[in-house]
């Protein structure tokens, strides 16, 4: 009985793994992330975003090299790093060379690890890691390597452009620094009050302090301690369910200033915070949406709105990553020979339909570009979020944000 | 001091919630001995179905028939599923409410996607409702705490007053004799079931606003429920009551201030260690209270079981 | 528990019978073989993860199945044995420690934290026990994300297997060896479990499970036999953390968490708790639907669930309880009996299945897929799911598979009793 069962499920393996040999010329891009569980949402809408920048950018175009498509196949890691070292290992056996990730520093943390490893001890089927969202600074400092690279700003250059827009108000004069417990938090505060004391040091920071991630049910005592500081802004790195929870609480209990964050948009946040938040939540982040970069960006934005009619293009630098991978596909002639590629996405300048130049540091690859400061607001809103007619209105930008900034990183390169 | 009175004020509506949610899952873990996962599902149904009615017919329809149905499918839970599972033992009964958590969240992912639905309070009750010195007390909270104290006090009255009641209460402490006696004891618990479920709706219809409706809410309170009903002891509505504000107010206090471990082990004689981040106690010492406060239910539920495992205010072992 | 077992001949002679190796020998023969029939390193992955599901399971099932404890933080004890693990693999004596008694420290961590935990966790069975796992399971979770010095916070810890001393030439480099590797754990750690099960405490833990009292009125303390089955399935559970750190090299706090604590009960459960070898096909079946399914269905999670309540419902004994109940038709030669019957009931279910499946699907679709993609793939079909053509064909197979399986079910029924019933007269 054991035999046979085991025998069946060895036939499912098989049919699952087994068919799946590489059938076309097409360069295969895996996307790691959730799209099962609570995380899905902001999963899903990426893998949108990935195939629909694949198709507009890349396929429709002609494709790279002599006519080959890009394809993004799905895997579903349930935000777990163990599943996704799992898929990692199932990607790379159907021959895919290029892995895309972005939600979780921690499922970041155990790919660029665990690709290191495989490309080490695997010299023949290495892969490239394009990271395109997840903002711990430790992986283009001390945990970087050569195989990984950041689309994304991390949280230290975010905090950077942050904290430049907060000393240039002068209406501030004391700020409550709240974030999640967790590496992240932690970067995002230590960040904070490090150039906080920098830019302003006559700013008072009155609070700094973390709770637990994902816990935390009611963050009205939170709010209280908030309001009870006399806090003129609030920094928070806070995402998901605790970003919301934490916005709408205070803004409930009688906070009035303003509050910077890193990830209070879309997902259906900004339906959720409404009319409540006006004017008050705003955002860090990359690419221009409201005022458009490009006309070809309002295009492409309109045409993904007619697709997804429920999707949002929150995370505008996926398209840059595609763009970027195409070029140095291109200029490096090959698609298989990841070190090539990998060559040439290092010290790639880019010009982003979004707006603006770009430029992958080749010291730590760590994409360098204009970081955004927006509000959360309904007026001169051209493309909304959540089709709730709020969006983010851009207020200021940091050119080329922390283009000189210091990194600890030592690249290993390959000979 | 007027931030005590807020903070007080604050973890009553948290207790009060709680209680909601703890009130009809005693009952059934007491009757039936069924440790219902699912418990706290049906508090997001509750707010999931208040959602759906609400856009239809505003707020208050929702607060009427959400509850219904919640204790509709419930009640069909109990007499299609549950009691089924009752004739192989407990562990069957608590995996199968295992299994109907996981089957409910992804039924509500499916008919309802995985973002957060935008349920909002009504307009009325929008606003504050007075203010202490310079915090506001938001109107909602009034009613959440007016609303929990009238279905308590229904609770009571029905339990201590009707013969329903008596039934009830003799089911919890003798469920074989009151069989024996010739109730109708399946019945009864389909009823307890139906009732306790429908109470977890209520509880999700009127949190779902403030504390946000989405597919994780269940998960998110999901264990503090049972936590909840053992601290107070089996059975004893008076014990989850007491428990309920305990953690209410347990949470909030840790939360609203900030009680340093530094300053506790100083206070006992300690040495703070030199230079602290090189030290391996660091995260000790730099421990504070709102980053423990959500799991000290949980320890006191530990403390409260090794030294008296029959909870606050339970006659018989949990 | 296996009818091996029961058979009170085999323990009679007290030898190895050929009857009680045999199941060790395929065993351990399937382990050796696997490799060679599916070779690509994600299946050796995959099996590499099925036998540390396989190892946590059983040794949960120590608890559950034979102790009567129902834990809801099982994962503590193989977390912190992973953990140690990974931290012994970051040690500068590790370069003169062969990789494979890597494990033991795990076990040993394990041992100590069920030491220490069971000291006043086993005091009680029942819901004592159940909420004291669930308090503890809790805590330390949260402690992961606190205490960075030992858990990494959320990011974890992470070593290399290689820097370890070469055992016989080899580094460890390769996914087959470290499925080599796992492999030899896996079969000795079932067969000490296997053994511990046969052992007095093995037996008098079941009694307890059954009857405290009359278990104390024998001269035995129920806390006490507890305690050793706690202590046991913590050193087993610890065995697990550590080859999950030599297979993956990374440990975090989702080891120790209340999600892998509840998935192992299900994994144990769907399997069986009441034959020795139901954690293994629970293991085997769940893994696989965890990676594979979800390769080929966004909501395979929502099929899980339906699973376990199903299971739950109809199958308390689990898939193992399922095939035990043939073993009676197998002794006695009338097998054959039911392959009929089960075609004739088996088949139209598959298909009402398959039929609900496919709504499910489409309705999926339709609801979630782009603008003017109405194009799907369904079971190897490509169709569109505005027609009305593949509504119809799924909603037939379901109604008309369900009629079917109804009218049939009591057939299978009759049959099976009959086929398990000894005939008159061979008595």
């Amino acid at each position: 009985m054991k035999k046979f069962v085991k025998l069946s499920a060895a036939a499912m393996l098989s049919m699952a793994l087994g068919a799946t040999a590489v059938a076309a010329e097409n360069i295969k891009i895996a996307f790691i992330d959730p799209l099962s569980g609570p995380f899905a949402s902001t999963g899903i809408n990426g893998l949108h975003q990935y195939q629909f920048a694949a198709e507009a950018m890349v396929n429709e175009k002609g494709g790279v090299l002599d006519g080959q498509n890009f394809e993004i196949v799905p895997f579903d890691n349930k935000i777990s790093p163990k599943e996704s070292l799992i898929q990692l290992q199932v990607a790379i056996d159907q021959g895919i060379r290029y892995i895309a990730q972005g939600n979780s520093s921690g499922v970041a943390n155990a790919l660029t690890d665990a690709i290191d490893k495989h490309n080490r001890r695997n010299p023949d089927s290495r892969v490239l890691f394009l990271n395109y969202a997840a903002v711990d600074p430790a992986l283009t400092n001390d945990k970087c390597n050569f195989w990984h690279f950041r689309f994304d700003a991390n949280a230290d250059i975010k905090m950077d452009a942050l904290t430049d827009v907060i000393a240039a108000d002068q209406d501030i004069k004391k700020v409550y620094i709240i974030g999640q417990d967790y590496s992240f938090g932690k970067a995002v505060a230590a960040a904070a009050v490090k150039f906080l004391g920098e830019k302003r040091s006559d700013i008072e920071i009155v609070g700094n302090e973390l709770h637990p991630i994902g816990k935390v049910k009611d963050f009205t005592p939170y709010s209280r301690k908030i309001v009870a500081s006399g806090a003129d802004a609030i920094i928070t790195g806070n995402w998901g369910a605790d970003m919301l929870g934490l916005g709408k609480s205070v803004i409930e209990n009688g906070f009035d200033g303003p509050i910077f964050t890193y990830y209070a948009a879309g997902s259906g946040m900004t339906a959720a915070f409404g009319d409540s938040a006006k004017g008050r939540v705003r955002l860090i982040s990359q690419g221009e949406i409201n005022p458009i970069g490009s006309e070809e960006a309002r295009q492409i934005y309109n045409a993904f709105k007619a697709k997804y009619p429920d999707g949002n293009i929150d995370q505008s630098r996926i398209f840059n990553v595609i763009g970027m991978l195409a070029k140095a596909i291109e200029q490096a002639g090959t698609a298989d020979d990841v070190v090539a590629v990998a060559k040439q996405l290092e010290g790639m300048e880019y010009d982003s339909m979004w707006g603006g130049k770009l430029f992958m540091r080749p010291q730590d690859h760590q994409l360098i570009q204009n970081m955004h400061v927006g509000v959360h607001t309904d007026e001169n809103i051209e493309f909304d979020y959540d089709n709730s007619g709020f969006g983010i209105l851009t207020e200021s930008t940091v050119e080329m944000a922390s283009m000189d900034s210091a990194t600890t990183c030592k690249m290993r390169r390959p000979e | 001091m007027e931030l005590i009175l807020v903070n007080i004020i604050d973890g009553l509506v948290t207790g009060l919630l709680l209680f909601m949610l703890s009130a009809g899952l005693t009952l059934i873990f007491s009757m039936m001995g069924v440790l219902n996962f699912a418990h706290a599902s049906f508090y997001m149904l509750g707010a999931y179905f208040a959602y759906e009615i609400s856009t239809y017919l505003g707020f208050w329809m929702g607060l009427l028939v959400a509850p219904l149905l919640v204790g509709v499918v419930g009640a069909g839970v109990e007499r299609y599923g549950l009691r089924r599972v009752h004739q192989y033992g407990h562990v069957p009964e608590l995996i199968f409410t295992f299994g109907l958590a996981l089957l409910i969240e992804e039924l509500v992912k499916f008919i309802w996607g995985n973002d957060q639905v935008p349920y909002q309070i009504p307009e009325i009750l929008e606003g504050a409702a007075f203010t202490i010195s310079s915090y506001n007390i938001p109107a909602y909270k009034v009613f959440m705490i007016f609303l929990s104290l009238i279905i308590f006090g229904g609770l009571l009255y029905v339990l201590t007053k009707t013969r329903v009641g008596m039934i009830i209460q003799a089911a919890l402490s003798y469920p074989r004799t009151v069989e024996a006696l010739g109730h109708n004891v399946p019945l009864v618990f389909m009823g307890v079931f139906g009732v306790g479920t429908a109470l977890a709706g209520v509880a999700g219809v009127i949190a779902g606003p403030v504390l946000s409706t989405f597919p994780g809410m269940a998960f998110v309170l999901g264990s503090i429920v049972f936590v909840t009903i053992v601290i107070g002891g089996l059975g004893s509505l008076g014990g989850a009551l007491c428990a309920a504000l305990i953690i209410g107010w347990l949470t909030t206090f840790a939360k609203a201030y900030n009680v340093r471990m530094e300053d506790i082990l100083t206070g006992i004689g300690f040495e703070k260690p030199e230079p602290l981040w090189d030290s391996a106690w660091s995260d000790l010492w730099t421990l504070t209270s709102p980053q423990i406060a959500d799991i000290l239910p949980y320890l006191l539920m530990v403390l409260i079981l090794v030294f008296r495992p029959y909870g606050l205010f339970g006659k018989r072992d949990v | 528990m296996t009818d091996i077992s029961q058979n009170p001949q085999a323990r009679q002679h007290g030898g190895v019978t050929l009857r009680v190796a045999m199941p060790w020998i395929v065993g351990a023969f399937l382990i050796l073989v696997l490799p060679f029939v599916f070779q690509s390193n994600s299946a050796i992955t995959i099996m590499n993860q099925m036998s540390i599901t396989i190892i946590f399971a059983l040794s949960y099932n120590m608890l559950l199945g034979q102790g009567g404890m129902l834990s809801f933080g099982h994962a503590v004890y193989m977390g912190m044995g992973g953990f140690l693990c990974v931290h012994v693999m970051n040690w500068d004596m590790f370069g003169s420690l062969p990789l494979p008694v890597l494990p033991i420290f795990g076990g040993i961590m394990g041992m100590v934290m069920a030491l220490i935990i069971g000291s006043f966790s086993t005091r009680k069975a029942g819901t004592v026990f159940a909420m004291i796992s669930l308090g503890v399971g809790e805590l330390i979770a949260a402690c992961s994300v606190i205490i960075v010095v030992f858990f990494g916070g959320e990011e974890g810890i992470s070593g290399d297997r290689t820097y370890g001393m070469p055992f016989l030439g080899y580094e460890f480099l390769s996914q087959i060896e470290v499925y080599y590797l796992i492999g030899f754990w896996l079969f000795v750690s079932a067969l000490l479990m296997f053994l511990f099960s046969r052992t007095p405490i093995g037996r008098m833990a079941n009694a307890v499970r059954d009857n405290p009292e009359r278990a104390e009125f024998l001269g035995y303390s129920s806390r006490w036999v507890r305690f050793n089955s706690f202590v046991a399935a913590g050193f087993f559970a610890g065995i697990a953390g550590g080859l999950f750190a030599i297979s993956y090299e990374i440990l975090t706090e989702e080891n120790l968490n209340l999600v892998t604590s509840g998935s192992i009960l299900l994994v144990t459960f769907l399997g069986g708790v009441g034959v020795f070898f139901g954690p293994i096909i629970g293991a085997i079946v769940f893994t696989l639907l965890q990676t594979v399914l979800s390769l080929e269905t966004e909501i395979w999670s929502l099929y899980v669930g339906a699973l376990f309540v199903a299971t739950v419902m109809f199958f308390p004994s689990g898939l193992a309880g399922v095939l035990m109940m043939h073993a009676p038709a197998f002794k006695l030669g009338k097998w054959q009996m039911l392959i009929v019957p089960y075609i004739k009931t088996l088949v139209p279910a598959a298909l009402c299945i398959v039929g609900i499946a496919g709504i499910v699907e489409i309705l999926f679709h339709a609801r979630h897929s782009a603008v003017g993609e109405t194009e799907m793939t369904l079971f190897w079909i490509t169709f569109d799911h505005t027609s009305i053509m593949p509504w119809i064909v799924f909603a037939v197979l379901a109604i008309v598979g369900f009629w079917i399986t109804r009218k049939t079910a009591p057939d299978l029924v009759e049959a099976w009793h009959a086929a398990t019933t000894p005939d008159e007269v061979s008595r």
